[in-house]
Parts: structure tokens; C-alpha cells; sequence
């Protein structure tokens, strides 16, 4: 019998406090408020970054994202599974007409740079735009191209011919850079246009940011673009370019923060259509732009303007979800510089503002 | 009794009674054989809902393009719309026939060795170590042609090739590192684990007195090997489709070192091409508008039929082989 108890009591205690935990873990969770997010994978770092410290602030509220891509984070989110959505461009005419009323909340920043592989060569470069496009349209096959080196002088480019890495997967990236290309070269916009993915007429596809510049890195005399950040973090060469106003223009936070403020001053209202916003776009015969980085663009939030239109919503959510927002593009925004991310300029948070103030819930404004 | 004629009784009889007394309609046996029946038949279903969903997906591709899709040579999402998936399948099937050209040689030549000439221990802890480069993930692999196996053939291996043979276009023109042989070599490393441990348990199965006889007609070593090869021939060729299979449907790994070029046939074997695996994995998330999607799906579609005409001809092979050995045991 004695033997019976040595062994029942252990047991019974140990169930009895893994039983409480259990409740006090039920219990526990039963108040915190869970935000789902998806979309694109260049803005990931920088809001899971964001999760981690609101976390900290609301131990209640935790928010998750998962970066499958901008082309997911819409379909997501005109299935309505997500709570919010990023996006590196704006919603399309017959994206948008698929899910009316959805608000576009411009996040950060991010900048696309061109990175060469030149043996001796450091960073600084000078590319123009029509430059660019004929390399990348496969018209300027040498580095020691007349035309290269007429804004290169003093720097002795080899007689090399050059070996363009684009991405191979579809991504807001290459948008970004064949937005610009598009507009430096008629050319180009007829052949080849504008999209995530585009029928490339010359070069190789390396998948990912860190496809391209392990790409790059590995192949000499070769030219690619890739996110700013990732030139920074793993200190490839990169290229000076050409603006509207006639300036090579380095890219920095400074440049690209610049872009931003000029685009600022055209921002449509929050739930108006903004397939037509693009930095680049506003940037491409903006003469008077100067200091301004001319691929930069926005990546966007994308959130519905009632939300009562999303499964399971109540109050209490909206609520976190209008806060949470509120606090990306005010506090959040000191996160971004460490991550080589772009802070907001003051007037698109002002203008962001306004658009947080649009959502509703059950017809009533959240944020006041 | 069979269990076909005692299954429409029961099923007329249906009731809540004859539900309880299942075990005196069926007997153990019987229920075994419906379970497994059972399960068989979900294959199909498997593939049904497979062939369903993808044709599903890719309806508005097949309206819109029809029959141009398969042999259509331009993919442009962006201007024109057009999908056309020619240039795909032929990346497909030629680095993954590049990767046999090159893997199933070398299987063979480790099925052997562990087999017929390397001692017992030895054997088991090579095909141990076989066996564990199969569960290597692809992703694995990829990283490592990019980062390993691209600069050290580029420096090494490709400018020698071009230094001998550069005057046949096969091996001329620019070199990237990346590419047609490259994917090759990446794909037939990732298939000669599979395909190697197939054709040890092959070649151990060939019944000793084979080898008894060869020995006592006074043959060598490698003769005696040949034998046991042509005794074990259909299922080399098995195996061989196996690793064909791995080949044809591998996505990350040749993602990751071919080159994505998107073109009819590439200049050399050092230029850069694409696979139908590859262009879903880059292009799907980012897929923008219906059309662009179903078109992806449409490859998805295309590669399917591809690995079934594989092993349906794979299959052919197989049974053509069994027939001619048997011909010639009876004879």
C-alpha cells in the first residue's frame, strides 16, 4: 500500500500543477488580441522587427506576418484571411475593383541599387538611365562601352563584356527597376515593360536578392540591382545614378528619403485608387527633384477600410489593429534605420495619419 | 466464397443488425482485402483530384492559348501576356538527361562496389553514407552548387573544357559558372543516392548461384560483375527512370544554379536555360493576374504529363527487357 502512495502523491502534484498551468496559460491567452498579417518579403525584417517591440509595449497583442510575397498578401487579402496585408506596389485597377474599400498605408521605404562586379573598381559609378536600359536590353555588351566611359573618366573600365543578373523570381524589385527602366527607354517599355516578372532579352536569374548578389559576387564583370540593403550588408560595389535633374545621385537613406518627400506632395487620399502612385514614376521628369534617388519606392500596408467586413472581427481587434498601425508609422519608424530601411518623412506620416483615421469598424472611427 | 460475391448481399441486406455482425457476413481476411482495397483505390483519386485541380487551374491558359502553349517559345508576362512553355521542356528533359548521362554510370559503378568487390563492413557503412546523402534537402544542395561547385568549376573545370574541346559549339561561348552543364552535374549528384542504393539492393538480390557459375566456367572478376548486371538489367533501368523522376521534378536545387535564361535552346553548355519546375517556384508568388497565374498552373499541368510519359515509357522499357530475358531462360 505504502509503495502505492510513494508513487501516487508525485504524480498527483504533478498533475495538479500541470493542470493549473495549463488554466493559467487558457486564461492567460484568452485576453491577447492575435493580428495576422502576409504579403511581401522585402519589408519581412523590418515588421517582424516591429512585432517583437510591440510586443514589449502590448504583452496582450501579438502579431504575426508571414512574407510570402506581395502577389499572396493581396490574394490574401481579398480572400479577407489576413488581418492586414504589405504590398511593394500598389493595388491595380482590376486588383483594387476585386476589394473596393481598401485603405493604402505607405510603410517604409526602400531603395533598388545597382551592383557590378569590377576587379580594382570600388562603389560610385556613374550610370544614366539609357545607359542602364541598353545594358540590360543587351545593346551595351563591353565595360569599356564609349558611352560608359564618357561619364567615367578618369576610372579605366576593362575590355570585358558584361554579364547582366536579374532576379528570376517574381518580385516588387524588379518591378521597381523595370518601372525605371521603362521610363528612361522607350525602347525598353515597348519590348520589355513593366512587371514583377519580365521576358528578359539578356542575362542570367538568380533567385532572391541573395541570388543576385551571390550572383554578382561570384561573377566577374557582371552587373546586377538588388534592395539597397543588400548591397550595404554585404558590401558589394554599387553605381551612382542619373535623376531628372541631371545629377549621379549615391544612393543613401539621405537620397532616398529625398525621393520621398517629392513624391509626397501628389499622394492620393488613403481610399482613393493609387495604382498610379510610384515614386519612380513621379521622379522620372521631375527636373527640379534634386538630390533625389530616382528607384526608390513605397511598400505599402494594405488595410480594409470597414473592418467589419473581415471573419471573426470584434471591436477589441480593430482596435489593436488601428493601434498597431498608428504606432508602425510613428514610433516603429526609429526601427527602421538599423535594418537599412528608410524612415517615413514627416509628410507622408501626416498623410498617413489621415488614412489610419478613415478605418472603421461597424460604421465607427477608430482612431479620433 | 469470394469476397465480390459476398459484398452485394450485404449491401442489399443494409441495416444496423448486419453493421454489428460484420464479423459473421466477412472474415478477418476479407476485411483486410476491402481496407487495402480501400486504400489502393485512393491513389487514383489522389491523382484524379490532382489532374482535376490543375486543369481547373489552368482552364483560362487553355482557352486563351490552346495547343500554342506547349510549343509557343515566348514567355512575356509583362507586354504581350503570352506563355508559351517550348523552351521549358526542353531545359527539362535535357539537364535532366544530362544528369542521368552522368549519374547513372556512377550509381552503377557504386552498386557494384558494394556489392561484388568491397568487404561486408566496409560496404555497410559506404551504403550507410549513401543513404544519408538522399536525405540531404534540395535547398542544401543548391547552396552549395552556388556557393562551392559554381566558382570551382568556373576556375577549374570549365575553362580547361573550353581550352580543349572549345572549338565544338557545344563547349564554346561565354562561361557563368551557372548553367545547362552545371544543372546537370547539380541534378546528378542529388540522383546518385537514390539510384546507387536501388541498384545495391539490386545486385545483392542476384541469387549467388549466378555467381557460382560464372566463377566455375572460369571467368574473372569483371566478367562475373557483367553477369550479375545483365541479370539485374530491368531493374537498372528502373532504377535509372527513378532518378530520371527526381531529375524531371527537382525545383530548388536547379533554381538555384542554372541560370533562369529564358530561351529556345541555349548557345553551349555553358549558357543558362530554365526548367518547367523552376519557372513555378520563381514566378507563382508574385503572379499578378489571373491569366499570368493560370498560365503557371499550366505548367504545372504540362510537367505532369511529362513524368507520366516518362514512366509510362519507362514502364514499356521495363516489361520489353523482362520478356526478352524470359525469352531467352526459356530458350
Amino acid at each position: 500500500m505504502k509503495t502505492i502512495y510513494k508513487v501516487a502523491i508525485p504524480i498527483a502534484i504533478i498533475a495538479v500543477a500541470v493542470a493549473s498551468a495549463f488554466a493559467y496559460q487558457y486564461l492567460a491567452t484568452e485576453q491577447t488580441i492575435t493580428l495576422n498579417g502576409a504579403g511581401a518579403t522585402f519589408p519581412f525584417p523590418l515588421i517582424d522587427k516591429w512585432a517583437a517591440e510591440y510586443h514589449k509595449i502590448k504583452p496582450n497583442v501579438q502579431v504575426n506576418y508571414q512574407g510570402i510575397g506581395s502577389g499572396g498578401g493581396i490574394q490574401q487579402h481579398t480572400e479577407k484571411t489576413v488581418h492586414f496585408a504589405a504590398s511593394d506596389a500598389p493595388l491595380t485597377e482590376a486588383q483594387a475593383a476585386k476589394v473596393p474599400n481598401t485603405l493604402h498605408i505607405p510603410i517604409t521605404i526602400g531603395g533598388v541599387v545597382v551592383i557590378y562586379n569590377l576587379p580594382g573598381i570600388a562603389k560610385g559609378l556613374k550610370f544614366t538611365g539609357e545607359i542602364l536600359a541598353d545594358i540590360c536590353l543587351g545593346k551595351i555588351t563591353k565595360w569599356n562601352d564609349a558611352r560608359l566611359t564618357a561619364i567615367n573618366p578618369g576610372i579605366s573600365l576593362p575590355d570585358q563584356p558584361i554579364t547582366v543578373v536579374h532576379r528570376s523570381d517574381g518580385s516588387g524589385t524588379t518591378f521597381i527597376w523595370t518601372s525605371y527602366l521603362s521610363n528612361v527607354s522607350p525602347e525598353w517599355k515597348e519590348t520589355v515593360g513593366r512587371g514583377t516578372s519580365v521576358n528578359w532579352p539578356t542575362g542570367l536569374g538568380g533567385k532572391g536578392n541573395d541570388g543576385v548578389t551571390a550572383l554578382v559576387q561570384q561573377t566577374p564583370y557582371s552587373i546586377g540591382y538588388v534592395e539597397f540593403t543588400y548591397a550595404k550588408k554585404n558590401n558589394l560595389a554599387y553605381g551612382y545614378v542619373q535623376n531628372a535633374a541631371g545629377e549621379f545621385i549615391e544612393p543613401s537613406i539621405e537620397s532616398f528619403t529625398k525621393a520621398a518627400e517629392y513624391a509626397a506632395v501628389t499622394l492620393p487620399r488613403g481610399d482613393a485608387s493609387w495604382s498610379k502612385v510610384s515614386i519612380v514614376d513621379s521622379l522620372a521628369n521631375n527636373t527640379q527633384a534634386r538630390g533625389a534617388y530616382p528607384i526608390t519606392s513605397f511598400s505599402y500596408i494594405l488595410v480594409y477600410k470597414e473592418l467589419n467586413v473581415l471573419p471573426n472581427m470584434n471591436e477589441a481587434t480593430a482596435k489593436a489593429l488601428v493601434d498597431f498601425l498608428w504606432w508602425t508609422v510613428h514610433d516603429g519608424q526609429n526601427y527602421a534605420a538599423d535594418l537599412y530601411y528608410v524612415p517615413l518623412p514627416s509628410s507622408v506620416v501626416a498623410h498617413n495619419e489621415e488614412t489610419i483615421r478613415l478605418i472603421t469598424f461597424n460604421g465607427q472611427q477608430i482612431r479620433k | 466464397m469470394k469476397i465480390s460475391q459476398k459484398i452485394s448481399p450485404f449491401i442489399r441486406n443494409l441495416n444496423i443488425k448486419s453493421i454489428l455482425q460484420l464479423k459473421k457476413h466477412f472474415k478477418g481476411d476479407d476485411i483486410f482485402k476491402l481496407v487495402s482495397a480501400l486504400f489502393a483505390s485512393s491513389i487514383f483519386l489522389l491523382l484524379g483530384l490532382m489532374v482535376y485541380e490543375l486543369v481547373k487551374g489552368s482552364w483560362l491558359s487553355i482557352q486563351t492559348f490552346g495547343l500554342n502553349f506547349i510549343v509557343g517559345t515566348k514567355w512575356d508576362p509583362a507586354v504581350s501576356k503570352v506563355f508559351g512553355t517550348l523552351p521549358l521542356i526542353l531545359g527539362t528533359l535535357v539537364t535532366s538527361a544530362i544528369a542521368l548521362l552522368i549519374g547513372v554510370p556512377i550509381s552503377l559503378g557504386v552498386g557494384l562496389a558494394l556489392s561484388e568487390y568491397m568487404p561486408k563492413k566496409f560496404g555497410l557503412a559506404v551504403s550507410f553514407l549513401v543513404e544519408l546523402l538522399a536525405a540531404v534537402p534540395s535547398v542544401i544542395y543548391g547552396l552549395w552548387g552556388i556557393f562551392v561547385l559554381i566558382p570551382f568549376l568556373r576556375n577549374h573545370v570549365y575553362s580547361c573544357l573550353q581550352a580543349v574541346f572549345g572549338f565544338i559549339p557545344l563547349f564554346s561561348g561565354p562561361i557563368y559558372g551557372g548553367g545547362v552543364l552545371t544543372g546537370g552535374i547539380v541534378l546528378a549528384i542529388m540522383i546518385i543516392p537514390t539510384v546507387s542504393a536501388v541498384m545495391r539492393d539490386l545486385f545483392l538480390a542476384v541469387p549467388n548461384s549466378q555467381r557460382e557459375a560464372m566463377i566455375a566456367l572460369g571467368a574473372t572478376k569483371w566478367e562475373t560483375a557483367k553477369t550479375v548486371i545483365s541479370y539485374a538489367r530491368s531493374g537498372v533501368i528502373g532504377a535509372a527512370i527513378l532518378g530520371l523522376g527526381r531529375a524531371v521534378g527537382e525545383t530548388m536545387a536547379i533554381t538555384m544554379v542554372i541560370g533562369n535564361k529564358f530561351q529556345v535552346w541555349p548557345s553551349s553548355l555553358f549558357d543558362a536555360w530554365y526548367t518547367m519546375a523552376a519557372i513555378i517556384a520563381n514566378e507563382l508568388l508574385e503572379a499578378t493576374y489571373d491569366l499570368y497565374i493560370s498560365a503557371l498552373i499550366n505548367v504545372g499541368l504540362v510537367l505532369l504529363f511529362v513524368t507520366l510519359i516518362i514512366n509510362v515509357l519507362a514502364r514499356l522499357i521495363v516489361w520489353r527487357t523482362l520478356r526478352l530475358t524470359r525469352g531467352i531462360a526459356r530458350e
